[in-house]
Formats: C-alpha cells, structure tokens, sequence
C-alpha cells in the first residue's frame, strides 16, 4: 500500500501513457485482420493481404501521394517564410512589432474551423478554382506561425556576440550568416519545419473547406468512416507510426554516439 | 579580404581622436582623445556603464562612434567594418561558437582570409595554450579557464595589430584570475601586440597593464602608469576606486615655501606643494588632504612621544579592527577628520591596539596628496565590484 | 559604411564633431525580411476574416448571389436555432480540457522528474502517434469502445455505465454514440497538447527547491502544492488553451464517434457551408464561435495573470 503510494504519480503517468498509446496498438493489429463486409471495425482473423498489397485500394496512395506532395512544398514555404519573420522579429527594433507579433499569435489562437471557413469564403468570392494550389496556399498559412515560434525562440536564445565574434574574426556579414548564424538556428528551423510537416500531412479540417474534389490522404480517411474503411488505411498509419519511430530512434543513437566519441 | 592591413606580428598604435557614442538621448561616452602607443598593454578601468566597453567596441568596429575617428597604425579605419580591421577580441563570456569544436573554433580566422593549410598554425598555437589535447572537443565540455585560453587563441592566431580584451576574466573564480592574468601578461611580451584590455578590477588592470586608463560618466579621469595612478590620483573618483584612500577636509593656513600647511579640527597637516592638484591653492580655501592607508603608522597614545618629529599626526581611537592575515584593518573615529582606516603590517602586534583604545595616528608628510575640495568626496568608494 | 564619405579627407587638429547615422538601407532590413510572410498571413488569414465578417451580413441565394444588406438578423437567428451546439462545444471542450489536464500532469511530471534515462523513449512514445493520421486513430476507438468490445463489457460489469447514464453522459449499455465518447475523443486527440506545454514548463524548475521545500518542513503533497504547481502555472495556462480552442472548434470527434445528438458546432458550420451552402449563416456561427473564444480565453488570462505565452 505505501509502495502504491510513493509510486501514485509513476502508475497514473503510465496509465496515461496507455491511452495515448492504445489506439496505435489497435491500427497496428487491425492491419493484419480480414474483415468481413466493408468496414474494419471488429476482429475476424489473421491476415497480411493488406500488407502485401497497401496500394490495392483504388484512391488510397494516390491521395497519400498528394499528401506528401502538398506536406514538402507546405513545408519549405512556410518554413523560409516564417524563419525570415523570426529573424526580424528576434534581431531588430521596429514600430509594427506587436501587431506583427499579434498576427503570428492570432492564426495559432483560432478554431480550425473559422480559419477553414474565411479562407474557402474568399476563395469562393474571388472565383478560385479550389484544388491543389488552395490547399497549399491554406497549409503554408496555417504552418507559418509554429514555424516563427520555434525559429523565434532558438534566435532570440542565441548570444548576439557570437556574430560579432564572427565579423571580429574576418567574416563578412553572408560569411557570418552561413558559417554561424544559421548553423546556430538550424535545431530552431528544423523544428518548425518538422512541426509544419505533421501538421500539413495530418490536417483534415482547412483541407476539407479548401479542396474542392481533391482528396488528399486524410480526406480520403474521412470518406471511407462513411462508406466503409479498407484495412490499407490501417497498414498506411502503422507505416507511418514506425517509420516515425525509427526515424526518432536512428537520430537519436546516432547523436548518442557521436558524443560519445 | 585583400584590403586588409598588414598583419605582421609587431604592434600598431591606437588613436582615438574626439571619438563619441550617443544612444538616443544618453551618452555612453563623451568625446575622448587617446593614445594607446604600439606594444603596449594598456588597461580600460572603470565600472559598470562608465563607456569603456563602448569605447573597445568603437576600437573593434562593432560600434560606430557617433563622432571622431579610428586611427591603426596611422591609418583611419573608422569607416571599416569589423572584418576588414586588423583587430580581434576575447569577448566577455569568450563568445566560442557553440556548433564548432576547439580547432575550428581557433581556425575560424585563418579560413575566413582564405588560408588554405591551417593545421600547423592552429596545432601550434593550441600547445601555446596547452590545449592541444582538447582540439576536438565542444567549447561546452571545457572548463571556464580552458575556454577563455580558447578565446585567446582564436584571436591570436590571425597575428592582429591590436589585441582588445574585454573584461576577458570576468567569469572566473579569484586563483584561476589571478593565474590568468600573469598568463597574458606573458604572452604579450612574448608576442609584443599591442593589448587593450577593459576591466572594473582595479587590481587587475594595475598586475597587468602598463598605462591604465581610469574611465567614469562616459571621460577618462585620468590616464598614467599604475604606480603614478595609485601614489598621486588627481580626483576624489581615481582616490577611492584604485585602493582605499583617507580623504580629510582641510583649510590652508599657510603657503609658500614646500609644503602647504593645513589645519584639520585642531590637528595641523603638512602637504608638500608639489603633490597638490587643487587648481588653486591660497590661504584660507579648502582642500582634500588624503593618504593611503598602508602608509599611516598607529602608536598608543601612551607612546606618543616616540613618534618622530615632523610627523603628520591625528589622535583618535579604535572603533574597530579586522585581522586579515597579512595585515591588521583598524578603523579610528577622529575628532577632526572623521573616520579613517589604517593597515598595519602583522610584523610586531601591539596588544594594546583593541578597539576602545587611545591612539595617534601618524605618517611621513611626503605621502600626503592634495585634492580640489570642490567634488564628491565619496565618488568611486562605493562601486560594486562584481557589477560588470 | 557611408562614413567613408562623410569623414574629413584631411587630418583635423580639433576633434570632428560630425554626427553619424546609420544608412536608411540598413534601417529597411527587417521590413524587407518581414514583408512576403507577413503579406501571406494578412492575405490568407486575415483578409478571409474581413471577408467572413462581410459575408454575415449578407442575404440571397446561392442562384442571385449574396448582396451585404447589413442583416444582423442571421446572429440572432443562427443563435437561437444552434444555441444548444454552442452551449455542448464549450462543455465538452471544458470537460475534455480538464481531463487532459488531470491525466497529462502526471505523465508530465513522469517525463520531468521521474523517467530518467527513459526520458527520451517516453517522449517518443508520447510524440510518435501524431505520425498516424489522427482521423486513423479517432477510428481505432470506435473499435475500443465497440458495443461488444471488452472495455463496455469491463464497464458494465463494474457498474460504471449505471453511473454515467444516472448524469445523462451515457445511454444504456452503450459507450459509442454518447458524449462520453465524444468528450473521450476530444481528450485523446488533444492530450500531447497538455503534455508538452507542462512537460517544458516543469523541466525547468531546479529539482533542488523540491528538496528545499522538504528541508523546510514540507510534505510531498505541500510540496506540490505550494511549489511544483505553482511553478508550472505557465504551462498549465498554455496547455489548456492549446487543448481548449481546438476542441471547442472540432468537429471530427462528434462526427465519428457521436450521434446526431452530440453534434458540436464545427458541425453545424461544416454543414451549413459545405452541404446547405447557407454561407451568411456559417460565417455568422464562425464569428459568434470565435467571438466566445476570444473573450473567454482573454478573461482565463487574466485571471491566470500570465501574458507571455507568444
């Protein structure tokens, strides 16, 4: 009993853990199940035909497809958009500062959902064909405000007398740049990145207002809840989720053993 | 790159000429003219906010000076950008870039101008440092004396005309500082460049430099050889900063001859004409008598007539004393000149010396200074020395 | 740079007194760095808002097209048919907020205090399944609470459903079309939100004032309570907002896992603008929706007296 005590925080921080987690057991182990009827929803048996065939469903990589395609440009966009406005706002003195600042904030501080809905009105009133570039032009405006908040906060973190150090030791102001500053906000710049990535692949809601009859991956999701889920969405998520992992663990014993040495 | 300066090893002089800094409304520093002869280790002294970082960065170019000009060696860099003057600087906190390892770090210069084969250079000025081991290592796995030879290094090695320091050991504890500073003291005679150096260490600036500079408000107060500074200050501000002095209001009662004869309370002091800065001094106007504290002798009143003749004498008695070690710090509360402090050597302790006891204060009239009685009396004796 | 020219070209004997400014090019940088992203947002964000707030005054059909004729009556309107999806979007999202905060904290703590060398693996884990597709994974719970599954059946067994049927959270012996499930969903999808706010807000505090605090006469408990707690009021405060906002604005949960009779009001506004095609009514309920928001989080500031959180 003393033990259950001294150890309350450990076991509900586990249990949490849990339920974050218990919904990826069960995409992982549907994917090997063969349902019967259309959707996937209760266990029947073991089966790795979805594994060996992930494209067999008419749609479903074609719209992963335009979901990478739509994540990397969103990405690069807003990632060299907003790292030039963390740069601004982190190193220099100007007047529109806090309302620049607000704007940043307001993007990260509203419903999904009203940001879907203006932006499809203007569209809409504009005559803008909906599609590819809509959806795009939403992502990299959405993903714009993580990327300044995490170049931002690596900047504003950095000493300022190490560009000076810099421009003592020779290096022109582009020399300085490459050599120090951006190697320095690179951790900064590659979070944001990562975070815009995520959030592009994964988003549902602004891509729904904004794609008209594109279908990206989880559009394609979101119409298969309603006409029936193909076990090939199971083995796409369980991809992902490992690859993730893998990914995350390789960096990880890679810097492990770099300091190590 | 190739407008660069020369840089043979040999030092260049500084020239200051009515150089200035104006942020807004507030000046960081009052229009100055300096010289800093080549070679020389020269010292920037003063505390926090008092311009003399200001006045490095200006020297650097990272500042530009509102006013007045840069001169190197003769020529004006004033309108030059940092990388294009043959200056480099050991920052405060040392500034090493966090991303490269110790031999880049040391490197950055060399590769910046375009040498091609750095290895020898850096191997070699890492074993100056006694670093070589370390080359691979991140500045962050180093300790805080390591990093600051790091600092020293990567500066060195691009052979500058002018080396500037700024408050280059700041950041670490009192042994390592003081190793530190006969450190650079000997790698500046060995390299013979010419070393700014700016410090709110008063001891600091007087172990290592060769002309200190005491700056305050934005001005130099007054710019000469260590020893000078400390035996013949010429303002209340130079008096309390550098060491301890005993400031006594005086009225001159007599003029002429040597020394100036001056009355304090009932007690009369003798000061030799030559060794007061007071801009005039006729009879019956104030100045500020002072001497150092070492210099003051203290007899138990029961022994006052063994005190020589011509002595400068003041009674008073022990409000309190501290042993330190080396010496004994006696506070005396005066009738005529308030209270004043006396070091006495730990050579033959008088048992009699506690506080409470009568006693008379008494030192050779040759190490008495004269000051103008028109300023602060208290200006610098209360700068907070950790404040940098 | 322009002091090149402006310097004297002979040496003056007097200091030279000319005043320097800095060049207007070096002065425009950061309008320069500024302008495409900024451009971006005023265009694509903030420009769409002006132009929902135009559109909610509006009336007409889709056939002859909307004309402004300043009508405020769709405000009106639109509230007093949706009031009740209003009222069950800020209720669920506070119920689910408050979960998270309740079950994230200790997971926080964990990765902060407790994990050790685990540290990292926990991280992982708690960041990892962002990289299945939310939708995918809101799926999965309808096969975790399915009717038959084992976790209805756990609870039935324990009563819980009795329980939660007595306040009107479940429905009989159900767990799936009921708000319980919906405000379950919530939860889930936003419990990383919680976590990693808290998680950096309680790494930086110095594990010696725990000790500092147990030296001073203080239990665990008072510790936490009187230290720890307050020390992680920054995180707290933008753990709930980054898990309330959305959640008030979501749609996806009520959709998959509730009924008709748990629709929140990003539903109402995804029908009436992707399926009615009533767009005056939608981006009337979109700024009704973040009206609310705004003036609740703004008050929740306040009164959590903390206004860094950019």
């Amino acid at each position: 009993m003393r033990w259950l005590r001294r150890n309350a925080v450990v076991i509900a921080g586990l249990l949490t853990l849990a339920y974050l987690i218990l919904p990826n057991v069960i995409v992982m182990v549907f994917s090997f199940n063969k349902p019967n009827g259309r959707f996937n929803y209760e266990w029947q048996r073991f089966s790795t035909d979805a594994w060996s065939d992930p494209c067999g469903v008419a749609d479903l990589c074609g719209s992963l497809g335009l979901s990478l395609q739509i994540a990397v440009w969103a990405t690069i966009g807003a990632t060299v958009l907003g790292t030039l406005i963390a740069f601004a706002l982190a190193r220099y003195r100007f007047r529109a500062r806090s309302s620049v600042n607000t704007l940043i904030f307001l993007p990260m501080a509203m419903p999904e959902v009203v940001m879907a809905a203006s932006l499809a009105t203007l569209f809409l009133n504009m005559g803008i064909q909906f599609g590819f570039w809509t959806i795009l032009i939403a992502h990299i405006m959405f993903c714009l405000s993580f990327v300044v908040t995490a170049v931002k906060a690596r900047v504003m973190s950095m000493d300022p007398r190490l560009e000076q150090a810099a421009q003592d030791l020779y290096a022109s102001p582009t020399q300085t740049f490459l050599k120090v500053t951006l190697p320095i906000a690179a951790p900064g710049i590659a979070a944001g990145a990562l975070l815009s990535f995520a959030l592009s692949f994964d988003d549902f809601i602004i891509t729904n207002f904004n794609a008209g009859s594109t279908v990206t991956f989880p559009m394609f999701v979101w119409g298969s809840a309603q006409r029936g889920t193909p076990v090939q969405i199971n083995v796409i998520g369980t991809a992902m989720f490992l690859i993730a992992v893998l990914c995350v663990l390789g960096g990880q014993l890679f810097t492990g053993r770099r300091k190590r040495s | 790159m190739t407008d660069l300066a020369t840089t043979d090893s040999s030092g260049g002089d500084v020239r200051l000429t009515g150089i200035s800094k104006t942020y807004g409304s507030f000046t960081a520093v009052q229009p100055l003219d300096l010289t800093v002869p080549a070679g020389s280790f020269f010292a920037l002294l003063g505390a926090s906010g008092c311009g003399k970082t200001t006045t490095l960065r200006m020297i650097a170019g990272l500042e530009e000076p509102t006013t007045g000009t840069v001169e190197l060696a003769g020529k004006d860099v004033t309108a030059l950008p940092p990388y294009k003057r043959p200056v480099n600087t050991v920052f405060q906190n040392y500034a090493l870039f966090p991303h490269l390892d110790i031999y880049e770090n040391v490197a950055f210069g060399l590769r910046r101008r375009g040498v091609r084969s750095v290895k020898k250079q850096v191997e070699e000025m890492l074993d100056l440092v006694q670093l070589g081991p370390l080359a691979r290592r991140k500045p962050q796995q180093l300790s805080g004396g390591q990093q600051q030879r790091v600092a020293v290094a990567r500066a060195l090695i691009n052979h500058p005309q002018v080396l500037l320091l700024d408050e280059p050991l700041g950041a670490l504890d009192l042994k390592l500082r003081r190793q530190m500073q006969l450190e650079l003291k000997r790698i500046q005679t060995e390299v013979g460049i010419t070393f700014v150096h700016v410090t709110h260490d008063q001891e600091e600036a007087m172990t290592m430099a060769d002309t200190v500079a005491v700056m305050n408000g934005g001005r130099v107060e007054q710019l000469g050889a260590p020893a000078d500074l400390y035996e013949n200050p010429g303002t209340t501000f130079v008096a309390n900063f550098l060491g301890t002095s005993n400031l006594i209001t005086a009225e001159i009662a007599e003029t002429g001859g040597e020394h100036l004869l001056l009355t304090a309370g009932d007690a009369k002091l003798r000061l030799p004409a030559a060794r007061c800065s007071a801009s005039s001094a006729r009879t019956g106007e104030k100045v500020l008598a002072g001497v150092r504290p070492e210099k003051v002798a203290l007899a138990h009143a029961d022994d006052a007539g063994s005190i020589p003749e011509g002595a400068n004498r003041l009674p008073g008695r022990i409000k309190d004393a501290s042993f330190i070690g080396v010496s004994t710090q006696y506070v005396i509360e005066t009738p005529g000149a308030g209270e004043l402090a006396v070091y006495e050597q730990n050579i033959e302790r008088d048992g009699r010396l506690v506080p409470g006891a009568e006693v008379v204060l008494h030192w050779n009239p040759a190490h008495t200074f004269g000051l103008s009685a028109d300023q602060d009396i208290a200006a610098g004796a209360d700068v907070d020395e950790e404040a940098a | 740079m322009s002091a090149a020219t402006e310097a004297p070209p002979e040496p003056a004997p007097a200091p030279v007194l000319e005043v320097r400014k800095p060049p207007v090019r070096k002065r425009l940088v950061p309008y320069w760095l500024l302008l495409p992203g900024i451009l971006w947002l005023l265009v694509f964000f903030a420009a769409p808002l002006v132009y929902q707030a135009s559109t909610s005054i509006q009336t007409g059909s889709l056939e002859e097209g909307f004309k402004v004729t300043w009508h405020f009556a769709t405000y009106w309107d639109a509230l007093g048919e949706y009031w009740p999806q209003f009222v069950r979007s800020v209720l669920f999202a506070a119920v689910a907020t408050l979960l998270c905060l309740v079950l994230g904290y200790p997971l926080a703590y964990l990765i902060a205090f407790k994990a050790g060398r685990w540290r990292n693996v926990v991280m992982i884990l708690v960041i990892a399944p962002f990289f299945t597709s939310f939708l995918i994974r809101t799926l999965a719970w309808k096969t975790i609470l399915a009717d038959s599954g084992p976790v209805v059946s756990a609870l039935n067994s324990l009563h819980f459903l009795d329980v939660t049927s007595a306040i009107g959270l479940t429905e009989g012996t159900r767990v799936l079309a009921t708000p319980l499930a919906v405000v379950c969903g919530l939860t889930y999808n936003f419990l990383p939100f919680m976590i990693l706010p808290l998680y950096t807000c309680l790494e930086r505090i110095d594990p010696r004032l725990h000790e500092a605090a147990g030296d001073l006469y203080a239990k665990p408990v008072t510790t936490f309570r009187k230290v720890t707690f307050p020390l992680s009021m920054p995180g707290v405060v933008a753990g709930t907002l980054l898990t309330f906002i959305p959640a008030a604005g979501d749609y996806i949960n009520a959709e998959l896992l509730g009924s008709t009779d748990q629709k929140m009001i990003g539903n109402v506004i995804q029908s009436q603008f992707l399926r009615v095609l009533d767009y005056p009514t939608a981006a009337a309920l979109s700024f009704i929706l973040m009206a609310a928001i705004l003036a609740m989080v703004t008050l929740y500031i306040r009164k959590a007296g903390t206004e860094d959180l950019v």
